[in-house]
């Protein structure tokens, strides 16, 4: 590699925060100040140093949280201790929306405006912080605010997240919004009021019946002690029990799919990876549920850490992996805060480590944190991710279970689909597959937001019915349409109320589940401007690999700013353009996101009559 | 790379294009089989020299029992494929990622954009005066070439033939996202303060022109730019013992950019910087001096 690093240097504080993470360089080639008599006569560097760039991220992170942004000279002295070509660092850097390559202040708060919070009234906040502040990316009062995609705080909408960088970084949540409160948690984000506990999004918390949350506001999710008074690792010991070849056997007999959209059953994955020949394997967690109005993984994580933990340490003793990746997306600063502690107490515990409960199961977690792309959750983009690369998906085949995590054989799966294994594991298949329906079976977590009565995340058994859902929830009195499944789901209308919940009966109905999006809109909403919020996420998330997503998002967008106040006759044009697109867009892009980014304006269009 | 001798045998698998039963080596890509049949399908990213990245999509086909169409010259065969290349559906999706990019960026040097632009019936226009565009001036920072990205189709072939594909220097890469990615060296540098070691081979494989000879920019831009009136002549690099192929492309008696034969076995259509930039002293005639 031709390495040409420019002329900038690091400042104290850019090279103690790379450092910190990378300890100090050892010689003058990885960016020390002094060149000694050896390091004239041997250049270190070659494959043992490139070997490291997954460390690429975590060394981002490290700049962008030390000192707000990411500068030449920070990200040159990064580069350079990673044997990073810095063209492809700079490449990085400039992927990801949490962070900058140009200098902005310290603290910055992102306002969401993505759907949920749309319906709750992001806008005046926005239009507020405009009017005290200045306007978006201004520097104000020595912090910035930019509007954002959904957080995953719905069912607080409206929702902002204040990061404040220095020696400890500083985060505030606010949610539910106002433009004083924001103002208050920018220039003082330590003294923000503390968040409500992660069971107040869960309106049936700690009532009988509940499975995947049942522990949620039940255990204290700092204690460990706790969670196994409450059940916790006796999946883990079971799974011992039956040896891998059982685990996954019980996995397929239950009949367990994947929660995050596919719906692939998890059991075949799993036999799948643990099957390769090639080693070592990986299993990767994707926490990185960023689908506008998800965020069931978040209280699952924040309510709940050590599920996932013994959940992820199952699934890698089932696939035969030895690590996993926990990767999770960069607005969730508590699940962060609390999936660390629980790690480094399972760790020092023994149920994680070299000798998993004793068992001889060696097994480690670490966490990743993206930083800000929604494309990361896409499963191979992932791997891009952690490897230091642009978050951009690989085209498929080859598969993950073949190539996956630094082209070794891996299993991904989501947060949901992992924390499923352990009551499979307690309870046995059997019991467990006579809940839901002969094809989706078990329990589903639901993410209710919009004008709901009591938005949040509700836990029902596949098969009930849209509007058994929305009776838990508190339905709007003049509803106009729901949005299953997210921006790349379908709307479904007040008469289809008695829709089944399950993979099948929603594919029958023309629409999917998703991730379990279920934002509900009341007659009050203006349906264009949902739909244009739609279309500018996914312009605005495409990760820019191939055209019809590219171009197609931003055309997309266009035609529907044009169509905001136009109806009838006058629409029929850019209809067409829209579904000629569409089309384009499904067939040809390489992955989900292009694929499915004229869902649910399609459905808008087709069944709820947006634009007659 | 077409010509590398010496493979071991290969197996053959049996799909059908079209219908048509054919037989082809296993490993090979769907678009080796198509233009083995005879079959024209229109490529953009894909390279002969690179592993394609698939990223234009304009040579989508129909894999029967498919949900999303197929990258022929990326998706390998498997046997018992059936293969359709010219369905409705596949046309569609030509016929508009042609529409998209042609609405974006300027193809007007894009060698075949206007002949697949008329035969899929596209009409960039559609999309209104108003359409984004990707909007760049000419970067023009050194004497040896020019970079207008305004013409660029984002294929990636320029980054991985500067990266790990072949040159190994990663002078560029992709920077920015969506609709906003752009070809970049780092923190958006000038060439002449970035790692390039200006060896052109990225010129070589741009599929668009957006990588340029300065010279042929500048006749470009004084009009002067007339590829019927050049000859090319393959001949030896004569500056070290690699012995490089060279193709000189002349017009009126002066080299004006110089190529080199993709399939030779040894650089596959790769240069140095002495090969091909450093033919000035060939024209150094006395009339040129002072
Ligand atoms: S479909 Fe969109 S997000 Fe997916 S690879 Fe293509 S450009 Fe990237
Ligand atoms: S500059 Fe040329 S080779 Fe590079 S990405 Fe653009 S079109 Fe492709
Ligand atoms: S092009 Fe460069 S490497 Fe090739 S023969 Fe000429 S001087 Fe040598
Ligand atoms: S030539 Fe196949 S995707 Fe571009």
């Amino acid at each position: 590699m031709d390495l040409r690093f420019g002329d900038s240097k690091p400042t104290d504080e850019e090279r103690a925060a790379v450092d910190a993470l990378l300890g100090p360089p050892e010689s003058a080639w990885e960016g020390a100040d002094d060149r000694t008599d050896t390091d004239l006569r041997w250049a270190r560097g070659g494959r043992e140093a490139r070997e490291r760039r997954e460390l690429l991220l975590p060394g981002l992170h490290a700049l962008n949280d030390r000192v707000g942004w990411i500068s030449e000279g920070g990200l040159d002295y990064l580069c350079r201790r990673l044997t990073v070509p810095p063209a492809e660092g700079y490449g990085v850097a400039t992927f990801y929306a949490m962070f900058a390559v140009k200098p902005r202040p310290a603290t910055v708060v992102h306002v969401c405006t993505d759907l949920a919070c749309a319906a709750g009234g992001s806008a005046q906040v926005c239009a507020e912080l405009e009017r005290d502040v200045g306007p978006a990316g201004s520097a104000g009062s020595g912090a910035a605010w930019q509007p954002s995609p959904c957080l995953g705080l719905c069912e607080r909408a409206p929702a902002a997240l204040a990061i404040r960088a220095g020696e400890t970084p500083q985060t505030a949540v606010v949610a539910p919004a106002t433009a004083g409160a924001v103002a208050d948690a920018a220039s003082a984000p330590h003294e923000a009021a503390a968040e409500p506990p992660a069971a107040a999004a869960v309106p049936q918390a700690c009532t009988d019946g509940l499975v995947l949350l049942r522990r949620v506001g039940v255990v204290d999710p700092g204690s460990l002690d706790d969670y196994r008074a409450h059940g916790g690792y006796a999946a883990l010991r079971r799974a011992f029990a039956l040896g891998p070849a059982g685990v996954i056997r019980e996995v397929t007999e239950a009949g367990l799919v994947g929660r995050g959209g596919a719906a692939f059953p998890t059991g075949r994955k799993w036999s799948a990876t643990a099957q390769q020949p090639d080693h070592p394997h990986y299993l990767v967690c994707n926490a990185d549920e960023s689908e506008p109005g998800t965020f069931k993984d978040r209280v699952l994580m924040e309510g709940d850490p050590y599920a996932l933990i013994e959940a992820m340490t199952v699934a890698g003793y089932a696939t035969g992996a030895h690590r996993g990746y926990l990767y999770l997306r960069g607005e969730y600063p508590r699940a962060l805060r609390r999936l660390r502690t629980a790690i480094d107490r399972a760790r020092s515990r023994g149920f994680l480590g070299k000798d998993v409960m004793g068992q001889g199961f060696a097994f480690d977690i670490e966490i990743r944190r993206g930083a800000g792309a929604y494309i990361c959750g896409e499963e191979t983009a992932i791997f891009n991710s952690i490897e230091g690369q642009r978050g951009e998906p690989r085209s498929k085949p080859p598969f993950p279970v073949e190539k996956g995590l630094f082209g070794k054989p891996t299993a991904v799966n989501n947060v949901e689909t992992l924390v499923n294994v352990l009551p499979i594991l307690i309870e046995g298949a059997p019991a467990y597959a006579r809940t839901g329906t002969g094809t989706s079976t078990g329990t589903k977590l639901f993410c209710v937001s919009g004008t709901v009565a009591r938005p949040g995340v509700y836990e029902l058994p596949f098969g009930a019915t849209l509007r058994e859902l929305l009776e838990l929830a508190g339905p709007p009195e003049a509803l106009r349409a729901v949005l299953l499944g997210g921006a790349a789901g379908g709307f479904v209308r007040p008469d289809e109320l008695d829709v089944p919940l399950t993979f099948e009966g929603t594919r029958a109905a023309g629409t999917t589940l998703g991730s379990g999006v279920v934002l509900v809109l009341d007659e009050g909403v203006e349906l264009p401007r949902i739909l244009l919020r739609i279309a500018e996420f996914f312009r605005d998330e495409s990760c820019g690999q191939c055209v019809p997503c590219r171009v197609g998002t931003v055309r997309q967008e266009e035609a529907l700013h044009r169509l905001k106040d136009r109806t009838g006759a006058a629409a029929a044009g850019d209809i067409a353009l829209l579904r000629e697109v569409g089309q384009a867009m499904r067939d040809a892009s390489i992955c989900g996101l292009g694929q499915t980014a004229w869902n649910a304006v399609e459905s808008a269009i087709d069944r709820l009559g947006a634009f007659k | 790379m077409t010509a590398i001798p010496l493979r071991p045998p290969r197996r053959l698998v049996d799909l059908t294009l079209d219908g048509e039963p054919v037989r082809a080596p296993e490993g090979s890509t769907l678009l080796d089989a198509c233009r083995a049949a005879g079959k024209d399908v229109p490529t953009l990213c894909q390279g002969d020299t690179l592993t394609p990245k698939n990223a234009c999509r304009v040579c989508v086909v129909e894999v029967e029992g498919a949900r999303t169409l197929a990258p022929a010259c990326s998706r390998r065969v498997e046997q018992g494929m059936e293969v359709r290349t010219d369905t409705e559906r596949a046309r569609h999706s030509r016929k508009v990622v042609l529409e998209l990019l042609a609405s974006s960026t300027d193809m007007s040097t894009t060698p075949r954009a206007a002949e697949w632009i008329e035969e899929y019936g596209a009409e960039p226009e559609r999309f209104g005066a108003d359409a984004a565009r990707v909007d760049e001036e000419p970067k023009v920072d050194n004497d040896l070439y020019v970079r207008d990205y305004d013409k660029c189709i984002l294929c990636y072939k320029c980054v991985d033939a500067c990266g790990e594909q072949w040159q190994n220097t990663f002078a560029i890469a992709v920077a920015g996202r969506g609709f906003d990615a752009r070809i970049s060296t780092e923190h958006d540098v000038p060439l002449t303060d970035s790692a390039c070691v200006y060896c052109g081979n990225c010129i070589e494989v741009c599929p668009t022109g957006a990588l340029s000879f300065k010279t042929e920019f500048d006749m470009r831009e004084a009009g002067t730019w007339d590829e019927a009136a050049q000859t090319e002549t393959t001949t030896v690099c004569a500056y070290c013992g690699v012995g490089c192929n060279l193709t000189l492309h002349v017009q009126e008696n002066e080299i004006v950019k110089v190529t080199s034969p993709h399939d030779n076995p040894v650089t596959h259509g790769n240069l140095c910087i002495k090969g091909r930039f450093g033919y000035q002293h060939v024209q150094n005639h006395a009339q040129n001096r002072d």
